[in-house]
């Protein structure tokens, strides 16, 4: 870890201030540390100033003028898990982030943080060996390297991490949408647009700009969906281990039982949370049979390709896809962390 | 004389404990210790004045140093000093002074010795600074280089450069075939033939490898060292350095697991004391936990076994061939077969051991060592042919049961093992287990029951212990043996004080100093059938020296009396049966005006008694699965493990070391595997976060059974030891469930859920 200037300003105005006269790539704003920190001990990242923005009035959770909720950056994880109207509202959210990390991650990570979490690749995370996220150009080793944790859909030749967080698979399928402020202004970014594809550019994970602040992520009405929604994740173990996949579903199902809209994203198969609008169409108006379930499937995981430690991540998620459907139709929100085990 | 060192903070049963014998559950005497800080672990030693080390090791796998760049990370504040094998000061060059007591056959790394890269994570400079930031930062500035050389670290593509190894120091060949195994294997009408394979794993103790040297004023080094010998270390710095016995002590009164890591020095140990030469200061050099990953491991193993049986289920043929790795410069060999020669009652048996150099670090032991691999390939290939057989698994095992060794011909010196095998499956309830696979179902989850034998030396091996009882009556006992948490305070305080007679806290072990009397490495479940057999017999010259005291008491009641007639109960002494005869240990003390006695005891096994004999520990493990096969999902929802491992001395201790077994066997099943990149030659996934142990929310019921066992001839104690056996056939039982379950066969170690998953259709 290299020796860094630390601040911890009290207002957002602030906190950006001192982020825009630091040096461009090299002033980092620290919430949690819980990704932050171990990425410094690591020589990942080396900030040459830290902007601890865990002061700023960030804190709540509270309903949203059309009915959702605004959270606020800095609440941590595992209360936002826990607070009454997540559970009641967002239960498919609460799931996620309960599935994620483990306790005491949990307790320390912001919400901000958590969609800023970096890949988990062990190439990205050596030093000592190429990485093009990390040292843009230096190749890529997990390519027909280990790559038993890698992404499946929307690899680029530059790179194919995938993103780590259980917490934005939820808010992809809730069509959650981050809000983000700068000494320019602010700005909201539908959450399909916050994390990028690596492309050519596997450096940068997200659309965030230089200097821009995470406030709050909103979330739009859902009640429609808060009886049909499962969070599958399937892992080595049954705790502290990231996805190998996971599914987010959320059904709203009629009263004569077919669908009239489904959400579904997909987690450890991308760079950033998998949705494809046009696939979850196809369930609209269905019954949610076995056999409109394998469509969907089939269609999420067209382009899907192996790597080759990961080639098993093409059946895993296809099943994963329909299990966690059918978890979803049959009956209210559950958390299903290894199949048929439901907490 | 050995008396009290009080620096070493040796921990002591509450008041009030009062009196224990052997084979009660008793608490470690050093936990509360331990969960208040208040045991100093290697790295928690300080000086003033200190500095701190960071090392700084090879990204390459194989090559030449050519050159350093040294000028940012020595312009950092605090920085003083950058050593490499270029600066360094003077060591041993001839490679016999860097064998420790537990080294290979081969050429032992000489840690900055010269400009060679012997494997990736070699260590290739140590930057000290007066602030562990300082030194670490700096550390990340220095840049290395090199011109690299072709490496291979590839098990499975090296294959064919398998060998006999030429040095089998530290294991044991393959005996010669008996019979003619590959012509009953022919003949045979039942028969199986199939490979295994098990993952590379690292130790990773919860505790960092870590050496603190504190640097007295006339130069004497005082070494904190993690290490499962304080002697062993002692040994090596000695010899690495060239300094006299009296010029290096090292202590070790508190290890956080070792697992077999700390059987030999770390290089933190050579690199601490060299800048402590060098700079003529105290050092601390503390690991990462990313450098835990760069140093000795369980070998990857490749094994083929064939076995066949006669219809009604007799075994008629063992072949069992197995290949690990070693490195470049060490011939590190372990006991992977000759236990499949060992658990069945056979006529030909056929066993080989080879190995295959790779440019990797020199493996070492970790927890129960080439059984770990070698009984996982038997005991599922067991499973293979009873199914064959159509026969339980179980009934398979017991029909082929061996009363005398099988590979020698000698009888046991003790053998429970049948009653491991009934207590444990009226325990797990295996007779209502139905044999077809895939019969069991609830949910999702398919649900299977698997078991599995465990075997593991029993072995004693060569002590001092000194004992000394002071007027106040409270007892010193003395070794240099090592608690790495498997409870040996406390279970030497036992033995202790059961011998004689005071409550628990009235005795004091201690341990972990290279000055206290001769102790062996702590290693290969030997701790308590060896340091536990010298403080016994230590104890019992106590007694006899004061037994001697008191007939020359004032009008002795033991003037007529032989020692075989007294008994030491209750802080005293007496003739058995005539409680008016008691008298106090401090009472004969201060009548006769002794202040202190002290006793010493050699502890040599003998050798002639036990050689006639096979000697043993011996497990049967039962486990339940729950498969959700449609994601190759496994959950160990229970394990029985029935262990016959002669008398047990502290049952709560000793369970837990059969539990731990149990879940690292679960580990090692499902989880465990250093996933070196061969293109690079480098481990990439040394972090907790991407090298998977399980967690808590993997384990569920575990239930330890001791049997009744009782082994004079492993040790006077009667005990024969539980560190290694809790993990064997573990991994085993689980395969052979997840076959119960499912119907399919894995043989490859770890069962992850692309493993054991439903193919898809073709």
């Amino acid at each position: 870890m290299n020796s860094f200037s630390f601040s911890a300003p009290e207002d957002v105005a602030e906190a950006l201030r001192q982020v825009g006269i630091g040096i461009p790539g090299e002033t980092k704003f620290i919430a949690g540390g819980t990704n932050l920190i171990d990425l410094m001990k690591e020589h990942v990242e080396t900030p040459v100033s830290l902007v601890d923005i865990s002061q700023l009035p960030l804190s709540l959770i509270e309903p949203s003028s059309i009915g959702g909720l605004l959270i606020g950056a800095m609440v941590r994880n595992a209360d936002t898990a826990y607070h009454p109207l997540v559970r009641q509202h967002y239960p498919l959210l609460s799931h996620a982030i309960l599935s994620g990390a483990s306790a005491q991650i949990r307790n320390m990570a912001s919400n901000g943080g958590n969609l800023l979490q970096r890949t988990r690749c062990v190439y990205f995370y050596d030093v000592a060996v190429p990485c093009n996220k990390r040292r843009p150009g230096s190749g890529c080793p997990a390519i027909a390297g280990l790559n038993r944790q890698h992404a499946i859909l929307g690899t680029s030749e530059m790179c194919i991490a995938t993103h780590p967080s259980d917490m934005c698979v939820a808010l992809a399928a809730l069509q959650a949408i981050v809000h983000v402020r700068s000494v320019n202004g602010s700005r909201q970014i539908a959450f399909s647009d916050f994390h990028r594809l690596p492309g050519d550019r596997p450096d940068m994970d997200t659309s965030l700009a230089e200097g821009e602040l995470i406030t709050h992520i909103e979330l739009p009405p859902a009640q429609q969906f808060v009886n049909h929604c499962t969070y599958l994740k399937l892992r080595d173990r049954a705790s502290y281990a990231f996805a190998l996949v996971s599914v987010a579903v959320a059904l709203d199902i009629a009263d004569d039982g077919s669908i009239n809209e489904a959400r579904i994203a997909l987690g450890g198969v991308a760079h950033k949370p998998w949705r494809l609008p046009e696939a979850e169409a196809l369930l609209a108006g269905e019954l949610p049979t076995s056999a409109a379930f394998v469509r969907v499937a089939d269609y999420l995981l067209k382009d899907a390709q192996g790597q080759g430690n990961n080639n098993f991540k093409l059946s895993m998620a296809h099943r994963a896809i329909i299990r966690a459907l059918e978890l979803a139709a049959a009956s209210s929100c559950r958390q299903a962390d290894v199949a048929g085990v439901v907490t | 004389m050995t008396d009290l060192i009080r620096a070493l903070r040796s921990p002591v049963a509450d008041q009030g404990t009062g009196y224990v014998t052997t084979g009660m559950p008793v608490s470690r005497i050093d936990g509360r210790d331990k969960v208040t800080g208040q045991a100093h672990y290697a790295a928690d030693l300080d000086d003033a004045d200190m500095l701190y080390g960071v090392v700084v090791n090879s990204n390459i796998c194989k090559g030449r140093i050519t050159d350093f760049v040294l000028g940012p990370a020595l312009s950092v504040p605090g920085v003083i000093d950058i050593i490499t094998h270029t600066n360094r000061p003077k060591i041993r060059s001839f490679d016999l002074f860097y064998k420790d007591m537990t080294a290979p056959g081969g050429s032992p790394f000489r840690p900055l010795y010269d400009d060679k890269i012997l494997y990736s994570g070699q260590p290739v400079a140590l930057v000290l600074a007066q602030t562990f930031e300082a030194a670490r930062h700096a550390a990340s500035l220095v840049e290395v280089h090199a011109d690299i050389e072709e490496y291979e670290t590839d098990l499975k593509s090296n294959l064919r450069h398998s060998r006999e190894p030429g040095n089998t120091r530290g294991g044991s060949p393959p005996p010669r075939e008996k019979g003619s195994a590959d012509e009953a294997y022919a003949q045979a009408a039942f028969k199986i033939d199939a490979e295994y394979d098990n993952a590379a794993e690292h130790h990773n103790p919860m505790e960092l490898f870590a050496t603190t040297v504190i640097r007295g004023d006339d130069g004497h080094l005082m070494i904190y060292d993690k290490t499962q010998s304080s002697q062993n270390s002692r040994w090596y710095v000695s010899r690495v350095f060239g300094l006299s016995s009296d010029k290096v002590t090292v202590r070790n009164p508190y290890v956080g697991g070792a697992f077999g890591a700390g059987l030999r020095p770390q290089y933190q140990l050579p690199l601490a004391v060299m800048a402590a030469l060098k700079l003529k200061r105290s050092v601390k050099v503390v690991m990462t936990r990313q450098q835990m990953f760069g140093i000795g491991h369980r070998p990857e193993t490749v094994q083929t076994v064939k076995l066949a049986a006669d219809q009604d289920g007799t075994l008629k043929a063992i072949i069992h061939k197995a290949i690990t790795t070693t490195s470049r410069f060490e011939e590190y060999v372990e006991t992977v077969v000759n236990w499949s020669g060992q658990l069945y009652a056979c006529d030909n048996i056929k066993l080989a051991y080879e190995l295959v150099s790779l440019d990797q670090s020199s493996p070492m032991n970790m927890r129960a060592p080439g059984a770990a691999q070698g009984v996982h390939a038997l005991e599922v290939a067991m499973d293979e042919l009873a199914y064959q057989l159509r026969m339980d698994p179980l009934a398979f095992r017991l029909k082929n049961y061996a009363d005398i060794d099988p590979s020698t011909s000698l009888p046991y010196s003790t053998k429970e093992l049948r009653a491991c095998y009934q207590q444990g499956a009226a325990r797990f309830g295996w007779q209502n287990r139905p044999l077809e696979p895939r019969s069991m179902r609830e949910g999702n989850e398919l649900i299977g029951y698997g078991m599995a034998t465990g075997i593991w030396d029993a072995m004693q091996l060569f002590a001092r212990v000194s004992a000394v009882l002071h007027a106040d009556g409270h007892l010193v006992v003395s070794s240099a043996a090592s608690d790495i948490g498997t409870g040996t305070y406390t279970a030497m305080a036992m033995i202790a004080a059961t011998s004689m007679g005071l409550p628990l806290e009235k005795v004091i072990f201690q341990l972990g100093d290279s000055t206290l009397p001769t102790a062996p490495v702590e290693g290969g479940s030997s701790h308590v059938t060896t340091i536990g057999s010298a403080v016994q017999g230590a104890c019992e010259k106590l007694q006899k020296h004061l037994f001697k005291l008191a007939k020359k008491m004032p009008e002795s009641r033991f003037a007529k009396a032989t020692f075989k007639q007294v008994e030491f109960a209750d802080g005293s002494m007496r003739i058995r049966g005539k409680a008016d005869t008691t008298v106090t240990l401090t009472e004969i003390m201060s009548a006769v005006g002794e202040t202190r006695i002290e006793e010493k005891y050699l502890m040599l096994p003998s050798l002639i008694k036990q050689h006639k004999y096979q000697r043993a520990t011996h497990s049967a493990v039962f486990c339940e699965v729950r498969v959700d096969e449609t994601f190759g999902t496994v959950r160990v929802t229970r394990v029985v493990s029935a262990v016959a491992a002669g008398q047990i001395i502290n049952t709560n201790t000793a369970r837990s070391q059969i539990a731990g077994g149990v879940i690292w066997g679960i580990s090692q099943a499902l989880l465990e595997e250093s996933c070196i990149d061969h293109k690079l030659g480098r481990l990439m996934n040394h972090s907790f976060a991407e090298y998977h142990i399980a967690v808590n929310a993997d384990i569920h019921d575990i239930d330890v059974i001791f049997v009744e066992e009782d082994d004079r001839i492993v040790s006077r104690l009667g005990a024969k030891g539980v560190g290694e056996i809790g993990l064997i056939g573990v991994a085993a039982a689980i395969s052979n469930a997840i076959f119960h379950a499912t119907g399919r066969r894995l043989r490859s170690l770890p069962m992850r859920p692309e493993k054991v998953m439903l193919p898809d259709p073709m």
